[in-house]
């Protein structure tokens, strides 16, 4: 029974992590119809960044932590910008396929000048919040980086639902996901939009970078692939485009992969995290919060 | 138009030609009458065992630079060529082979992870090249064939005596074992820890598995902390370790740790801090130790790389240059066959000791047992083999 609550802890502490970066997958879905596989690399750099940052403050406070997490998203929203402005938007008019393979393109890119820019092999990461562990009744054990985890995120999220639902920009970003067309014809500028809606997801996914490193304290450049696809999957598993599905698969995932590897199947995980992207495009495609969309001919 | 395109063709084509003339040529004549020895060496200068590569590399430079200023060996100078396989499964095999056709070796040095050793054990027995590994310690990456050595002990040796340091030693009857599932070290040190251990009394209690390049150990971690172990033996390299053990006790698991000569690396402590309290590894030699050979080899370690102290890794990839040095000397060739039998008929004083080949390829030798204290790595004890 103890193991189960330390699991589901564990589990929903990974899944906060990839829910932050599930959700820059599924909001440039939203409003561009395709995937942007770079997203994962902006996870990476938003984990450097907090690396490089931490040097200028010798001692970790939570202000500090602060500052360095809101620095890095900062830097990553200027590059998740860069990089649309440059390699996405002169494809704008393009087949999504094209596009798509350019997202490949900048990922691999962005994997290879991490090589090169902060070196191949793995960095320890410092401690960016003061770390403590505290043990509830029952012999449960929570890191307070754990706990600095689920906070940031559900700020973060609240923050975004806010944005999304309540701002102008917000609901220009929902306008522009019904139709494009429709939106510019209204007077809705929808570069600028774009470019917004890149900006938001990267500074997700700086946030994601840095509370995974802070969890798991040794980074590298090719650190953004693994947690990068899976959370991918959890953005296809709650239904692609669809910000509270985001969410709500990367929780499903966290869960079912650390149950997994607390298990006999251990080695099976990632495995098993893959086969669910597999049942669910094949028994429900539109993910489980999703609304299937039908072709207009 | 035609013309000058024509022109150029042949102008490509002969100058092709020249080239691969030339080519021919230089391949041809080194192998005989050069003036250098050219030994090879692929090591993971980069990558995720880049500690371990970079250590023994630097143990391998120093030696074949003393060796070049007292003269070389039969009168040459020893060429190293060296290459990194970014500690990535596949490159050593690319590489080994490349070091055997192109640059025509005479001899191949490498590598510290079993995995890669192996990989690169199956080429260097086909084409009869004498491959020397300076720490590999899987049983099987000399057992590949005759022309595979290694200058270190094996991990049936190194199994046993964690068994025994378990059971005597940390006193511990229960113990959970946490295995990296795609590297052979680790499920080669797992096994022969677990046979002596259980044979001496010990249960194993429960055995959770991961890959390495894995980030959260948190829920295999759960799993063992709910077996209440009295100590929890991890066969893994130090990446993975220091994320381990930090994890361990993040979760509030405080009994013992402890592992074997994968773990041995400043990136640990940089990792894992003060949770390696209570933690202890095995490995093939240490600074500390005063004996004369040591600290002959440690000070000259320091002169070269600005007082970096060396590591078991670089103490290693040292004596790998010096059995292979001897052993050309004795020869008197550097021929494959000649140079293969010299090897085995190894017995050398070197920074780890007396290295002697048995009739298995392998070099038994003393082990030490390291702690860690107050963030430092600390000799604990020597274990005879």
């Amino acid at each position: 029974m103890i193991e189960l609550f330390q699991q589901i802890i564990n589990g929903l502490s990974l899944g906060a992590i990839y829910a932050l970066i599930a959700l820059g997958y599924t909001m440039v879905y939203g409003v561009l119809r395709f995937i942007n596989f770079a997203h994962s690399e902006v996870f990476m750099v938003g984990a450097f960044s907090g690396y490089y940052l931490a040097r200028i403050f010798p001692h970790q406070t939570i202000a500090t932590g602060l500052v360095i997490l809101a620095a890095s998203m900062a830097i990553c929203a200027v590059l998740g910008v860069l990089i649309e402005k440059l390699a996405y938007r002169p494809l704008r008019n393009r087949s999504t396929l094209t596009v798509l393979i350019t997202a490949i393109g900048v990922s691999l890119l962005l994997q290879n000048l991490g090589q090169v820019v902060f070196g191949p092999n793995p960095k320890a990461y410092p401690a960016l919040f003061p770390e403590k562990n505290i043990l509830l009744p029952g012999n449960i054990t929570v890191s307070s980086n754990q706990i600095v985890v689920l906070c940031v995120t559900i700020a973060l999220l609240w923050v975004l639902h806010y944005i999304v639902t309540k701002t102008r920009i917000g609901i220009a970003m929902r306008a522009l996901s019904f139709n494009p067309t429709a939106a510019s014809l209204v007077g809705i500028n929808n570069d600028f939009v774009i470019s917004f809606t890149f900006a938001l997801g990267s500074a997700l996914a700086a946030a994601g970078g840095i509370l995974y490193a802070l969890n798991y304290p040794s980074i590298d450049p090719l650190m953004g692939t693994l947690p990068g696809l899976k959370a991918f999957v959890a953005a296809v598993l709650g239904g692609i485009g669809n910000l509270p599905g985001a969410a709500l698969g990367a929780l499903i995932i966290g869960l079912v992969e650390t149950f997994v590897r607390g298990s006999h199947w251990s080695t099976y995980t990632d495995a098993i995290v893959f086969s669910i992207l597999i049942l669910i495009l094949l028994f429900r495609p539109a993910g489980l919060l999703g609304k299937l969309e039908t072709e207009k001919v | 138009m035609k013309n000058w395109r024509e022109q150029l063709f042949w102008a490509a084509t002969l100058s092709c030609l020249v080239w691969a003339a030339g080519c021919g040529k230089g391949g041809n004549g080194t192998g005989a009458a050069a003036d250098t020895i050219k030994v090879g060496e692929f090591a993971s200068l980069t990558g995720k065992e880049a500690a371990f590569g970079q250590s023994s590399h630097k143990g391998t430079m120093l030696a074949v630079d003393q060796i070049n200023a007292a003269g070389g060996v039969l009168g040459k100078k020893i060429d190293l060529v060296y290459e990194d396989d970014q500690s990535k499964p596949g490159e050593s095999a690319t590489i080994v082979k490349k070091l055997i056709s192109r640059d025509h070796v005479v001899a191949v040095l490498g590598e510290v992870a079993s995995g890669r050793s192996l990989e690169a054990a199956r080429i260097c027995q086909e084409n009869k090249i004498p491959q020397i590994s300076p720490s590999s310690t899987n049983p099987k990456v000399t057992e590949t064939g005759d022309y595979i050595f290694r200058v270190c002990f094996t991990d049936p040796f190194q199994g046993k005596l964690l068994a025994e340091f378990g059971l005597k030693t940390l006193n511990a009857k229960r113990v959970a074992v946490l295995t990296d599932v795609a590297s052979a070290y680790s499920v080669g040190l797992a096994d022969y820890f677990k046979q002596p251990f259980v044979a001496g009394g010990g249960t194993i209690i429960g055995e959770q598995k991961y890959s390495g390049g894995d980030k959260d150990f948190k829920a295999q971690l759960t799993a063992i902390k709910a077996e209440n172990p009295d100590a929890i033996f991890v066969p893994g390299y130090y990446t993975e370790v220091g994320l381990i053990v930090l994890q361990a006790r993040q979760l509030g698991i405080d009994v013992p740790i402890f592992g074997g000569d994968g773990w041995e690396a400043p990136e640990l402590i940089q990792i894992a801090g003060d949770s390696l309290k209570n933690t202890f590894y095995s490995t093939h030699f240490s600074p500390l130790k005063e004996t004369a050979e040591v600290q002959t080899f440690v000070k000259a370690f320091q002169a070269k790389y600005n007082g970096e102290s060396p590591d078991a890794m670089g103490a290693l990839g040292y004596d790998s240059v010096l059995v292979l040095a001897d052993a050309i000397k004795r020869a008197g060739t550097t021929e494959s066959a000649k140079l293969r039998d010299a090897i085995a008929a190894t017995d050398i004083n070197g920074a780890t000791g007396r290295t002697k080949i048995d009739a298995h390829r392998d070099a038994p030798k003393a082990a030490v047992i390291i702690t860690v204290e107050n963030g430092k790595f600390k000799f604990l004890r020597d274990v005879q083999p």
